[in-house]
């Protein structure tokens, strides 16, 4: 008997049979013409950073950030729209499917979009002679912890909320400083140290650590269970407001 | 009984349903049918009072329970990116159902829901008819013990209505318990055997449809009409003739156990109305002498 979580999963990859052309360029090509062009053009101006040259600094800082967007992204629109418009968590609260088994199979089929992206990214890095160490493939585990330390509470954000125009303010005021300011392009200590605290208040600034310590084989700035343990503190109370978040929508 | 903060949306409602039979929540807007049914399925809990479904507590074996509900929604819920058949084959994997045995139930279902030429049709062009019989079906998946269907012909046209009552009296006829929302009395008369009307929340009546018009209405009603010449103000020529005399803005009824000899009373009083009908009472009738006739939105 199937698991109503991979009945779950199984319907987002239904609808994902329909949408994937649309999602491969935002996810896989995007990521990869960034890297180019910043890695190689811009890198060819600055040099390296640290004794690293330029494009093996951001491979890892950039494959975080994709991990970052599919996370954010994928979980906006699309939840809303399944409690608004579709109203298909409705139609699965009629079923012995319950409210875990609807966020498992939603986090999980969002978690498969990371992995495929990061595996990409990884073996073009790789092609390109950025990764130095063979830690690097635990990066795509970081990323999976990443991808649920934002899908989860963005999950619960989106099911909390009424409109999509909250979707614009989430982008501007959170999404693209957590990106600027986390180490992806530039380490954090380039940054004033009254900012800097931004950095480790994002969830992104952990992943990239941990991932270009894992490229470069080197050690993050702090240890690596402090790092793992910010993702999973997002993860969890990310879990916990979804479940409440939906468990307030369906019910009354 | 069901609040929603001040609200009291169902206050205090008494019934029980025995397996086997069609029942019905009839009710004007906002009366708590609803309310109801989201309790009956295992979605809301009941702010107060004892609630069992198929002998079990919702709070305890709510899974449980719903693993055995057929539930059609008020407000369609299908998902429009998928195919007809897909919406079907993924609703029988949320109730376990393997994927072999999920392909065959739709084949199933779309020929009793005559769908299956529109099996690889996605959902968002099928008409509304088509949407409630995808709904339909698509409730039937788990081959449930009890179908409980909010206001299944809403906003559908005639011919759509009659091919669902004759699906659904062919699943009251397979021995299915079904509980239905409704407020259109015919389809109440057509299904149920049995209803309470609804209002504010409270039950006002309950019965068979038959028993219900034999209770509240008379045999027969009288329309009249007449022309320019105001309803209200003939109502006190028409005192006494047959029980019951309603004046409507643009005609009077006459609740009456013989109709034709109402009539012959209303000609010998020596009133000259421009039309007269003489008809059966209906549930219509008795719904609102029952729920009043004030516009509730």
């Amino acid at each position: 008997m199937a698991h109503p979580t991979l009945a779950v999963l199984e319907r987002n990859l239904l609808l994902y049979r329909r949408l994937w052309r649309a999602s491969v360029f935002s996810s896989v090509v995007l990521p990869v013409l960034f890297v180019l062009s910043i890695g190689l053009g811009v890198g060819g101006y600055v040099g390296g950073i640290g004794g690293t040259d330029y494009l093996s600094w951001i491979v890892p800082g950039v494959l975080a950030s994709t991990a970052f967007q599919i996370g954010v992204g994928e979980c906006t629109y699309t939840v809303l729209g399944d409690f608004r418009w579709v109203r298909s968590y409705h139609a699965m609260r009629a079923t012995p499917v319950d409210i875990w088994d609807m966020l498992r199979g939603w986090l999980l089929y969002v978690l498969l979009r990371v992995e495929v992206a990061v595996v990409v990214f990884l073996v073009v890095s790789a092609a390109f002679g950025a990764l130095h160490s063979p830690w690097a493939l635990v990066t795509p585990l970081v990323c999976a912890l990443l991808g649920l330390a934002v899908a989860a509470p963005v999950t619960a954000f989106a099911a909390t909320v009424e409109h999509d125009s909250y979707f614009a303010l989430l982008f501007r005021f959170v999404m693209i400083p957590s990106t600027l300011f986390a180490g992806v392009f530039f380490p954090v200590e380039q940054l004033p140290g009254l900012v800097r605290p931004l950095a480790y208040v994002s969830p992104l600034w952990h992943a990239v650590e941990l991932c270009r310590a894992a490229t470069l084989g080197g050690a993050p700035p702090w240890p690596v269970a402090a790092h793992v343990a910010c993702l999973a503190v997002f993860a969890v109370a990310g879990l916990w407001w979804a479940n409440r978040a939906f468990r307030k929508r369906l019910e009354d | 009984m069901k609040r929603f903060g001040d609200f009291t949306a169902v206050d205090g409602i008494d019934v029980s349903v025995a397996p086997g039979e069609a029942f019905g929540f009839l009710g004007p807007n906002g009366a708590g049918k609803s309310s109801t049914m989201r309790m009956i399925a295992c979605v809301s809990m009941p702010t107060a009072g004892e609630l069992r479904i198929l002998g079990k507590d919702p709070a305890v074996h709510g899974s449980e329970i719903r693993a055995r509900l057929g539930v059609c929604p008020q407000l369609d819920n299908l998902d429009p990116d998928l195919s007809v058949r897909e919406n079907l084959t993924t609703y029988a994997r949320y109730f376990g159902l393997s994927r072999q045995e999920a392909r065959r139930r739709a084949e199933e279902l779309l020929e009793f829901a005559q769908l299956t030429e529109k099996a690889a049709s996605q959902v968002e062009p099928l008409s509304g008819g088509m949407k409630r019989r995808l709904t339909i079906a698509r409730a039937m998946v788990n081959d449930p013990d009890l179908v409980l269907l909010d206001e299944p012909t809403t906003g559908l046209d005639p011919q759509a209505r009659h091919l669902l009552w004759e699906r659904l009296f062919r699943l009251k006829q397979e021995g299915k318990t079904l509980v239905l929302t409704t407020h259109y009395m015919d389809e109440a008369e057509q299904l149920c055997d049995r209803l309470v009307v609804m209002d504010g929340g409270r039950i006002v009546a309950e019965g068979s449809p038959r028993a219900l018009i034999e209770r509240y209405s008379t045999a027969e009603v009288v329309e009249l009409r007449f022309g320019v010449l105001r309803p209200a103000d003939l109502v006190g020529k028409l005192e006494g003739v047959g029980e019951r005399v309603d004046p409507l803005p643009d005609r009077i009824l006459v609740y009456t156990g013989d109709g034709d000899a109402a009539v012959a009373e209303v000609h010998r009083r020596g009133l000259a109305p421009s039309s007269v009908l003489v008809r059966r009472s209906s549930l219509e009738d008795v719904f609102l002498h029952l729920t009043g006739r004030r516009l509730v939105d």
